[in-house]
């Protein structure tokens, strides 16, 4: 460890609440000029929340902050890249800092300084190329070179290789380390541990808003950073598995009811997934975010066109969402208030949405047969306030969820896609939809489920896939399902 | 229906108003006039309010309405078609004119409004062009079929009589409302306005079920134009249906339809035509100049439709603190 280098920003007891709910708490950071600390943890972890801490964009409730130099600047670099695409590089790197004369754009300035600023980054292109014509590695090192164009000292990197190409990472490692020779500070955050483990000289785990450890080069392996990540012994699928060891065997669901053979999406056109679920069983989809989870459930369900075949009780089912759907595909989306509820209109509405052609008398609605849906739907996935009138916009998120699923309850679908089931839902309220998927599942449908978190994988799925880089990086049974397998598997670790 | 009192009162308002400074309003003569042009206007701002309902905007129902209008005498005078044969045509045409909306904007994802202002231009243009620019009339013949506009059924009043125009708004309007509340179809058309990828999500072909709304938006425009030029006899295909579409528009917003889409109501849509003809009737026999018309509509509008927001923000804020623990 460089200690002769100089500390460019001190951290103390930092800590940060939302809403009363601790996200972060008593985090002690030094972090000194020419060195690259790489931050690690499971999703959740609070890893997003210490860099909006250290780069300012969130005020600290607890703990203090200190900038050792007031012009050493800190830059972060977004995970979503946040570039005019109708400017160009040039005017991107400059926004907001253009070099003027008398009032007007000093262009020959703007582009011969953005072409130095480029050349740093190992970027050889004309900075008059327009920003929206880029590929992503190269709007990334734009990114950086803004950065370090503003005098950053200190950069910051939110998961900056989640879209990279394998040789466009191997060149953003070098620019880190270049920048690191140079006396630059480089912060990032990788769900990769490879990288982690080939540049960091410290790490910093984090694990449910906590620090779990800050290891120097030479105290960190891959086993010691996953056990530090996850540092539970005994998971909740092991305790599972001891009361309800039955429930896997193949002998318990003999049909193959979902099978996708092949199925390539559209933002990893060189990887192909083949899966299969049978009737009765619970399947997770384990992964870090962008290993292709979403994409994977929306081509089933016939959302976005993909390649390959999905069968269903072993025939092929058309392509497209009305044709799924009528064949008994549901899917319960990630983002709920985009693509779930239907917001402005009543808790009745939502919910016979998908049933009412399937109980209709020739087009006509069956109302008072839809009251009776609704009312036992309602009842069913208790519903709080139990109010079929009510204006979907006004329920919890817990409340919204539920009643997404119970659209799904209403046709009693062959197949339940969940993609995050309990994303921003309280304790009590997740309780209930998971005992209202296993109900599902035990009813005979084929359930594939997305989470990106690994203890609710572990409680409610029969079998996990683990995806990473768009493909299934494994398989794990019941009893071999432990955070730290799958966070193996998950971060691109050998099978 | 609260939504609709708002509309009925602003209607009631202009009446009254126009009744006592305007003598010539409660005369029979005058009402069975607004009737009738209500009636032909409604026609339109219902094909309106089923495209709006989607989130959608049709801005060529002027020129569709100018294009069947024109079709109906210059296929029957100057092609000596037969009725028979011109009434189908002429709305299987804007039927086709609709399907061509739907398509692009389904398939391609063209915007709405792009794609129906090109088509303002483009009927427009044809009408123009078919006919060589010249004034298409019946010329005192064809009054078998202009019946369907001009026949008036008394209902035992000395000067008032119904016009027949009624008869197919009256059909379409009970036809439209079954639609939107009774059928699977209507409630997947407002769901897919409140939310067109939760309908998505959910197996609702909303492909077919927006291409259907702009088909039924040009089929009722041309049905409108077919009986405006029953009704008024001569046209000059430059200026006939001019504008159309914003009265059209105009109506269904004031009716309580969002532009946001997945609301409607089509008596609400009924009355907002309604007051549109008032209002430019009262213009008129209140003595202001006609030239005023347009401003006083624009104001009627703006004032209405930021009431109506208001109003909700009100509610909207009160069922929060309802809802607040």
């Amino acid at each position: 460890m460089n200690v002769d280098r100089p500390v460019l920003l001190s951290a103390r007891g930092l800590g940060r609440r939302y809403a009363g709910v601790s996200a972060l708490r008593g985090v002690d950071l030094d972090i000194r000029g020419g060195e690259v600390l790489a931050i690690v943890g499971e999703n959740g972890a609070g890893k997003s929340t210490l860099l909006k801490l250290l780069s300012g964009v969130v005020a600290p409730s607890e703990g203090s902050l200190q900038v050792a130099d007031a012009d050493a600047g800190i830059a972060l670099v977004h995970q979503e890249l946040n570039l005019a695409e109708n400017l160009d590089v040039a005017g991107n790197v400059f926004l907001g800092r253009e070099p003027r004369t008398a009032g007007f754009l000093n262009l020959r300035a703007m582009h011969g300084d953005a072409r130095r600023w480029l050349a740093t980054v190992g970027l050889h292109i004309d900075p008059a190329t327009p920003c929206g014509a880029l590929p992503i590695a190269h709007r990334q090192l734009v990114e950086i070179a803004k950065a370090l164009s503003a005098n950053a000292r200190i950069l910051i990197l939110d998961e900056p290789t989640s879209s990279l190409t394998a040789p466009e990472v191997e060149r953003l490692l070098a620019i880190m380390a270049d920048l690191r020779a140079r006396g630059t500070a480089v912060v990032f955050v990788s769900h990769h541990l490879d990288e982690v483990l080939r540049i960091a000289d410290r790490v910093l785990v984090l694990r449910d808003g906590a620090v779990t450890g800050t290891l120097a080069r030479g105290d960190f392996d891959r086993s010691t950073l996953e056990r530090l990540m996850v540092g539970r012994d005994l998971t909740p699928a092991a305790r599972r598995a001891a009361s309800t060891s039955a429930r896997t065997t193949a002998t318990r669901h003999p049909t193959i009811r979902l099978r996708a053979d092949a199925v390539v999406t559209r933002h990893h056109r060189r990887r192909a997934v083949s899966l299969q679920v049978r009737a009765g069983e619970v399947v997770g989809l384990a992964g870090l975010v962008g290993s292709g989870r979403t994409e994977l459930l929306e081509s089933i369900a016939g959302i976005v066109p993909h390649g390959g075949r999905v069968c269903l009780d072993g025939g092929a089912v058309a392509a497209g969402a009305v044709a799924r759907t009528r064949a008994g595909i549901a899917l319960v989306p990630e983002d709920r208030a985009r693509n779930g509820i239907l917001a402005d209109e009543p808790v009745s509405t939502n919910v016979s949405l998908a049933w009412i052609d399937r109980h209709s008398n020739r087009g006509r609605i069956d109302a008072p047969g839809e009251r009776t849906l609704v009312r036992s739907v309602v009842d069913r996935v208790l519903l709080r306030p139990a109010d079929p009138a009510r204006t979907v916009r006004t329920l919890s998120g817990g409340n919204q969820q539920k009643t997404v699923l119970g659209r799904w309850i209403a046709v009693q679908p062959a197949v339940l896609l969940l993609d995050e089931p309990t994303r921003g839902v309280d304790v009590g309220a997740r309780a209930e939809i998971h005992a209202e998927v296993r109900r599902l599942a035990d009813a005979g449908a084929a359930v594939l489920f997305a989470s990106s978190e690994l203890e609710e994988v572990l409680m409610l799925a029969d079998r996990v896939l683990v995806m990473h880089d768009g493909g299934i990086a494994g398989e794990l049974a019941l009893h071999e399902a432990t955070e730290e397998a799958i966070m193996h598997l998950a971060t691109g670790g050998a099978a | 229906m609260k939504k609709n009192l708002g509309i009925l009162g602003i209607l009631l308002a202009v009446c009254v108003v126009a009744s006592i400074f305007g003598d010539n309003f409660l005369t029979g003569y005058n009402l069975q006039n607004l009737t009738q042009r209500s009636a032909l206007f409604g026609i339109l701002a219902l094909g309106a309010s089923i495209v709006i309902v989607t989130g959608g905007i049709d801005l060529s129902i002027g020129s569709v309405v100018c294009l069947a209008g024109i079709s109906v005498p210059w296929l029957l005078v100057e092609h000596e078609w037969s009725p028979w044969a011109v009434v189908p045509a002429v709305l299987a045409g804007s039927a086709l004119i609709g399907l061509f909306h739907g398509l692009l904007i389904t398939r391609l994802r063209l915007q709405p409004f792009l794609v129906t202002l090109c088509g303002l231009l483009l009927y427009r243009g044809i009408a123009r062009w078919m006919t060589g620019d010249q004034s298409q009339g019946f010329q005192g013949e064809f009054d078998s079929v202009r019946a369907l506009a001009l026949a008036r059924f008394p209902v035992g009043l000395e000067t008032y009589s119904v016009p027949a125009t009624v008869i197919p708004l009256v059909l379409l309007a009970v036809a439209l409302a079954v639609f939107l509340r009774r059928t699977v179809w209507g409630r997947w058309l407002l769901a897919t306005g409140r939310n067109e990828s939760a309908a998505r999500y959910s197996g609702i072909p909303t492909d077919r079920l927006v291409t259907g709304a702009y088909v039924a938006c040009s089929l009722f425009a041309g049905l409108g134009g077919m009986l405006f030029i029953f009704d008024i006899g001569s046209a000059q295909p430059s200026d006939f249906g001019n504008f159309y579409e914003l009265y059209a528009i105009a109506a269904a917003v004031l009716g309580g339809c969002s532009l946001r889409g997945g609301e409607a109501s089509v008596v609400g849509v009924l009355l907002g035509a309604a007051t549109l003809q008032v209002l430019r009737t009262a213009i008129i026999l209140l003595g202001l100049s006609s030239q005023l018309e347009f401003a006083v509509i624009g104001a009627v509008l703006l004032v209405g439709v930021s009431a109506d927001e208001l109003v909700r923000r009100l509610r909207e804020r009160r069922a929060e603190r309802a809802a607040a623990p």
